[in-house]
């Protein structure tokens, strides 16, 4: 079981490294909120059912902590898209305006 | 197993760090200060695990609050101003 867990950190972390990477790689504002609010979901989800099965007795704290970040989560990502669809950003690539033309 | 992790977890906070000080609009920063704190929140959880505590779980939910308020107040200076 402890060994269960610590697969599902590792796992986790490694889903921490690409959504940081995909960060400084992605072009545009768009597809950079992408890369680092839907990875970092996955990687907490994931850390967090690895310390359920490290330490099943604090399960109640850390399902409580994963249903906070499932609630937050999205939200921030979508305040953040409305904020910069407002503000003017505009896509790197359109291939809908291009077809449009 | 957990210094491994932990210098993981610390390496892509550094990688979100580079985004945070050269990214050219204030979203950019603002996506970059989510990522590092959620990253933050999962590294409280690891530290609990590694110290046998479970006040750093507590510890950590109020840090996801506090994250995610500020988070939500940035969007919300991005598209009304003060």
């Amino acid at each position: 079981m402890i060994y269960l867990g610590y697969i599902f950190v590792f796992v986790g972390v490694i889903a921490f490294l690409i959504s940081a990477i995909g960060l400084v790689r992605m072009p545009d504002i768009y597809t950079r909120m992408h890369a680092g609010t839907k990875a970092t979901t996955m990687g907490m989800i994931l850390v967090i059912l690895g310390a359920i099965c490290i330490e099943p007795s604090w399960a109640w704290k850390l399902i409580l902590l994963a249903i906070f970040i499932l609630l937050t989560n999205p939200l921030s990502s979508s305040v953040i898209a409305r904020a910069s669809h407002s503000d003017g950003a505009t896509l790197e690539s359109d291939e809908l305006k291009e077809v449009e033309k | 197993m957990f210094e491994l992790v932990t210098i993981l977890l610390l390496l892509a906070m550094l990688i979100t760090l580079y985004r945070f000080l050269k990214g050219p609009t204030l979203a950019d920063r603002v996506i970059a200060f989510d990522v590092m704190n959620i990253i933050g929140v999962s590294l409280l959880v690891l530290l609990s695990l590694y110290f046998q505590r479970s006040l750093y779980l507590d510890i950590a939910l109020i840090f996801g609050l506090i994250g995610f308020l500020g988070t939500t107040i940035f969007g919300r200076y991005i598209e009304k101003g003060i």
